[in-house]
C-alpha cells in the first residue's frame, strides 16, 4: 500500500498527488513513467512521475481526470492508500548538452515535462519553455517551470492568460528568431502530433513521449505497441520517448480509442447516486 | 491379487455446453470413492517407471499406497517433499508425456491416474488443513529470487526449507507468474494457485511484489546490498509477433495480452473490474499451441460466437496436449488447418476486419522433425474476423539480462545457465525456468528451481 501525503487540485479535473514511494524514489529518472492500481477490481494505469524528492521518499504526479480510474482517483484525499505502485518504468529521457532546447508541455503534459526540463538546465542547455492549455483556468505549474528555463511563453487558446494561440506556434514563431537544436513536446496526440508536423519541415530534431494503453508496462503483453519509423516498438520498455517524425500518429490515435465503449461503462457503473463515492462498485 | 481395471477412472467435467459459458472449473477432481478405487489400480512396482518420466522425482507409488490406505494427509506429504505446487501439477503437468507415459500399466491398458489423483490429494490439503513442512535452521545466508513463477517459487520453497532467508522480487502486483496471468482460470482456478503460494509463505519466505528487477534494483545491486547468492526465474514473457502488414490494428491481440487481461485483471467480470476486453463475433488463434487453446476456449467465455484456431500444419503437429485440443473441440472451437495470415485489414477506426491467408502443404520434415508447411501459390482467400490473438510463442523478457553485467546470454536473449546446477557465468547468480530453456512447461521450470536451490546451498556452505 502506497500513502497519498499531498494532495492538490490545480484546475478542477487536473490534481496532484505526491505518494509515498522510496524506491522508486531513489531511482525515478526524468522521462519515466509508473503504474498504479487504486484497489483490488481497479485498472493498472501509466503516469508519468512529475517530480521525486529523493529525502522525503516520495514520488509526485500530476493527472488529468479524463474516466473512470482517474475520477476515481480524484475522490481520493491526503492519507489514503494507493493499493499499488509499480516502477519506475520506461526508459529516461536521453539527457544531453544539446545547446538551445525548446521544451513544449500542453495541458497535463506539462507535467511530465517538467523533471526533462529540470534535467535539461542542469546539463547547461538554454532551455526555452513554451506551455499552453485550453485556457487560463487549466495552466499549472508555471512557476516551476519558469524556475528551471531560460525563458518561458505560455500560450491558451482562448487567449486568457499569455500569448493567444497554441504552443506550434509560439515554436514556429520561435525557430525563426534563433537556432534551436532540439524540441521535446508532451502532451495530448494532437499536440504532439502537430508539434512533428511543425518541426520536420524546419529539421528540428523533435522527442515525444507516447502514451498508449498499457497493461503491465514491463513489455510481456504488446498492448502498448507502437510503429516508429516502420517498426513495431513496445512504448513501455522501449520508450515512451520516441523521435516524433517517425511516429505513425494516426496508429497511435487509433488504438487509443478502441476501449471508448467499454470506458464509458465503466464510468457509469461508477457514478450512482453518490458518484461512485460510495465505494460500492469498487 | 485382484484383476486390474485397465481403464482408469474417469474424472468428471462440466458439460461442454455449460462450461463454454463460465469460467469455473472444467474438470472437477475425483472425490475420495473413486481416488480410492483409482489408486488401486497401481501395481507398487519395485522398480517404479512412472518416476522416470517426473522431472521433480515426486515418490509417486509411495504416496498412492497411502491413498489405499486413505492417510490422505500422509500422502501429500509425501508429494511435498518433492513437490512444493501439487495442486498447480496436478491440473497442468502435460502427465501423458511425463510420469503416466511411463506407467507400466500403460503397456497394455490405462496407466494410472497419476496427476488427478496428485491432485486429488492436493486439494484435499486445501480443504482440510495442514501441518507446516519441516525447517532446518536458519543458515543467516540471504537469498533474492527474482520473479515467482514455477520456476521462482519452487527454489524460494526449497531454500526457505534449508534455512535461509528468502525474498521473491516480482513485477506484477501478485505472485505466481503464468500460473496466474497466463493459464485460465477454468484449468487453474487463482484460488487454489493463491493457497499454494501462501504455503511457501508459510515456510518464511517474502515475496515483494509490484518490484521490476532491471529498472527498480538491478541484480548487482542486489548483491550489493547483501543478498549472498541469487536466482532469476524471470520467465518467458516477451510475446512474438508476425511482421505483417496490419498487426497494429485494433482488436489484435498477443496472447499474453489478451489471457492477461482475462485472468490477472478479471476482464471478464468487466465492469465489476475495471480492466476492459473487447471480444467481437468471430475470433481467430493463430497457432496451435496450449496456449493457442487457453486463447481460443477463453474467446468462447468472454462470448465469441466463434473461435476458430488458425495453424499452419496440421493437427498430428499440434503442439498442445491432445486434452486440451479434446476439450477445446467438445466445447466448439473451429480448426482452420495448414492456414495462415498474410495481411490484416481494419476499418476508418483501425479495427480488425478481415484477414488474408494463404493455404499451405506439409513438405519435407525440418530440424525439428515436423513436416515444413510451404505455401500454396495463389491459394489467397479473405476470412472476415472481428479479434486475432496471436499465440506465436514468447521470448524471454530482457530487462533482467540487459541489466545484469557479466551474464552470458545466447543469441536469442536466454541466459545461459548449467542444466544441472543453474549456475550462470556470474558467480553466485543462478537461473532456471523459461528464462533459461525458452517456453517450456510447468514442472520443468520447477525442477529447475529445485537443481538450483540445491546448488545455491551447495555454494553458500563453501561461501
Ligand atoms: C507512459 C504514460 C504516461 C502517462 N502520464 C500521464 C500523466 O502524467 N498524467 C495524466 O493525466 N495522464 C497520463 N497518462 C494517460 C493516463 O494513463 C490515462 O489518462 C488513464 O489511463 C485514463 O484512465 P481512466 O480510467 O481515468 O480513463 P478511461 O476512460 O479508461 O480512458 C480515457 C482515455 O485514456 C486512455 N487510457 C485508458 N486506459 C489506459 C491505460 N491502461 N493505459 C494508458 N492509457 C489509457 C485512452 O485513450 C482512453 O480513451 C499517461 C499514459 C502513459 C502511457
Ligand atoms: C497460456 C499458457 C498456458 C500454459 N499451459 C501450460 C500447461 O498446461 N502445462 C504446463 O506444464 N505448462 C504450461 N505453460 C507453460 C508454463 O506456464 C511455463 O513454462 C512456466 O510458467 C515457466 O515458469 P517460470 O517460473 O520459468 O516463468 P513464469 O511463470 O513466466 O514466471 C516468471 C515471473 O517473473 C516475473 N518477472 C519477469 N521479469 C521480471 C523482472 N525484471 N523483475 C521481477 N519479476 C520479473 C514475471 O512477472 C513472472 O511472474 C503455459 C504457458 C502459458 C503462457
Ligand atoms: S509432478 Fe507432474 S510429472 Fe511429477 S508426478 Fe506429479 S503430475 Fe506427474
Ligand atoms: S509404474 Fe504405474 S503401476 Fe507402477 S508404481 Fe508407477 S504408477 Fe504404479
Ligand atoms: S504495457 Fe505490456 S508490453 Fe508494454
Amino acid at each position: 500500500m502506497y500513502k497519498i501525503i499531498r494532495k492538490e487540485v490545480l484546475a478542477p479535473v487536473i490534481k496532484l498527488f505526491e505518494v509515498e514511494a522510496p524506491k522508486i524514489a531513489a531511482k525515478a529518472k526524468p522521462g519515466q513513467f509508473f503504474i498504479l492500481r487504486l484497489y483490488e477490481k481497479g485498472e493498472r494505469i501509466p503516469l508519468t512521475i512529475a517530480d521525486f524528492n529523493r529525502e522525503a521518499g516520495t514520488i509526485t504526479t500530476i493527472f488529468q481526470e479524463v474516466g473512470r480510474t482517474t475520477k476515481d482517483m480524484g475522490r481520493m484525499n491526503e492519507g489514503d492508500y494507493l493499493a499499488d505502485v509499480v516502477g519506475p518504468l520506461g526508459e529516461p529521457s536521453e539527457i544531453e548538452n544539446f545547446g538551445r532546447v525548446v521544451c513544449v508541455g500542453g495541458g497535463v503534459g506539462v507535467a511530465p515535462i517538467y523533471p526533462i526540463t529540470r534535467a535539461l538546465k542542469e546539463a547547461g542547455n538554454e532551455v526555452i519553455s513554451v506551455i499552453g492549455a485550453r485556457t487560463k483556468d487549466l495552466l499549472f505549474w508555471r512557476d516551476k517551470m519558469a524556475a528551471v528555463s531560460d525563458r518561458i511563453i505560455t500560450c491558451t487558446d482562448d487567449g486568457s492568460y499569455g500569448e493567444k494561440g497554441f504552443v506550434t506556434d509560439a515554436v514556429k514563431r520561435l525557430a525563426e528568431e534563433c537556432k534551436i537544436d532540439r524540441v521535446w513536446a508532451i502532451g495530448p496526440m494532437p499536440m504532439m502530433r502537430a508539434m512533428a508536423e511543425t518541426t520536420r519541415p524546419l529539421g528540428i530534431k523533435t522527442i515525444v513521449s507516447l502514451n498508449p494503453i498499457m497493461v503491465d508496462g514491463t513489455g510481456m503483453c504488446g498492448a502498448c505497441r507502437v510503429s516508429v519509423g516502420g517498426e513495431t516498438k513496445f512504448a513501455c520498455v522501449d520508450g515512451p520517448e520516441f523521435d516524433a517524425h517517425l511516429v505513425d500518429f494516426d496508429l497511435a490515435m487509433c488504438r487509443l480509442a478502441y476501449y471508448k465503449e467499454e470506458e464509458k461503462r465503466a464510468e457509469a457503473a461508477g457514478s450512482c447516486q453518490s458518484g461512485g463515492g460510495c465505494g460500492c462498485h469498487k | 491379487m485382484p484383476q486390474v481395471k485397465s481403464t482408469r477412472h474417469e474424472m468428471p467435467t462440466q458439460d461442454p455446453k455449460e462450461r463454454r459459458k463460465n469460467f469455473d472449473e472444467v474438470a472437477l477432481g475425483y472425490d475420495e470413492e473413486t481416488a480410492v478405487a483409482e489408486a488401486n489400480r497401481c501395481l507398487n512396482c519395485k522398480k517404479p517407471k512412472c518416476m522416470e518420466g517426473c522431472p521433480v522425482e515426486v515418490p509417486i507409488p509411495q504416496f498412492i499406497q497411502l491413498i489405499k490406505e486413505r492417510n490422505f494427509q500422509g500422502a501429500i506429504k509425501k508429494i511435498k517433499t518433492k513437490n512444493s505446487l501439487p495442486a498447480v501439477c496436478g491440473r497442468v503437468c502435460p502427465q501423458e508425456n511425463q510420469c503416466e507415459k511411463h506407467c507400466i500399466l500403460g503397456k497394455k491398458g490405462e496407466p494410472v491416474a497419476i496427476g488427478r489423483l496428485e491432485r486429488f490429494v492436493a486439494d484435499y490439503e486445501l480443504t482440510h488443513g495442514s501441518e507446516p513442512a519441516e525447517k532446518q535452521p536458519p543458515t543467516g545466508k540471504k537469498v533474492a529470487v527474482v520473479g515467482s513463477g514455477p520456476a521462482g517459487l519452487t527454489a524460494a520453497g526449497d531454500l526457505a526449507k534449508m534455512g535461509h532467508q528468502v525474498t521473491v522480487f516480482e513485477a506484477l502486483h501478485v505472485a505466481g507468474g503464468v500460473l496466474m496471468y497466463g493459464i485460465p482460470e477454468f484449468r487453474l482456478p487463482k484460488e487454489i494457485v493463491q493457497k499454494e503460494i501462501e504455503k511457501i509463505k508459510d515456510l518464511g519466505v517474502e515475496i515483494k511484489t509490484n518490484y521490476v528487477i532491471g529498472q527498480l534494483e538491478s541484480v548487482d545491486e542486489l548483491m550489493e546490498q547483501g543478498y549472498d547468492a541469487v536466482f532469476i526465474g524471470t520467465g518467458a514473457g516477451l510475446p512474438y509477433f508476425m511482421n505483417i502488414p496490419g498487426e497494429n490494428l485494433n482488436g489484435i491481440y498477443s496472447a499474453n495480452e489478451f489471457l492477461t487481461r482475462t485472468n490477472l485483471m478479471k476482464a471478464y467480470k468487466f465492469p465489476e473490474y475495471l480492466t476492459p476486453i473487447r471480444v467481437g463475433k468471430r475470433v481467430a488463434v493463430i497457432g496451435a499451441g496450449n496456449v493457442a487453446m487457453d486463447a481460443a476456449r477463453t474467446a468462447l467465455r468472454l462470448g465469441a460466437e466463434e473461435s476458430i484456431i488458425v495453424y499452419r500444419r496440421t493437427e498430428k503437429e499440434m503442439p498442445a496436449r491432445r486434452e486440451e485440443i479434446e476439450h477445446a473441440r467438445e466445447e466448439g472451437v473451429k480448426f482452420e488447418l495448414l492456414t495462415s495470415p498474410v495481411e490484416f485489414h481494419g476499418d476508418e477506426h483501425g479495427n480488425l476486419t478481415s484477414m488474408t491467408c494463404i493455404k499451405f502443404q506439409l513438405g519435407e520434415p525440418d530440424a525439428s522433425g515436423r513436416r515444413r508447411p510451404v505455401p500454396v501459390e495463389g491459394s489467397e482467400f479473405e476470412m472476415k474476423v472481428d479479434n486475432v490473438v496471436l499465440a506465436l510463442g514468447q521470448g524471454p523478457n530482457p530487462l533482467v539480462p540487459r541489466t545484469t553485467k557479466g551474464l552470458e546470454i545466447t543469441k536469442k536473449g536466454n541466459i545461459v545457465a548449467e542444466e544441472e546446477t543453474g549456475a550462470t557465468s556470474k558467480p553466485g547468480v543462478f537461473a532456471g525456468g523459461d528464462i533459461v530453456t525458452g517456453a517450456a512447461t510447468v514442472i520443468m521450470a520447477m525442477g529447475a528451481g529445485k537443481k538450483a536451490a540445491r546448488a545455491i546451498d551447495e555454494y553458500l556452505k563453501n561461501k
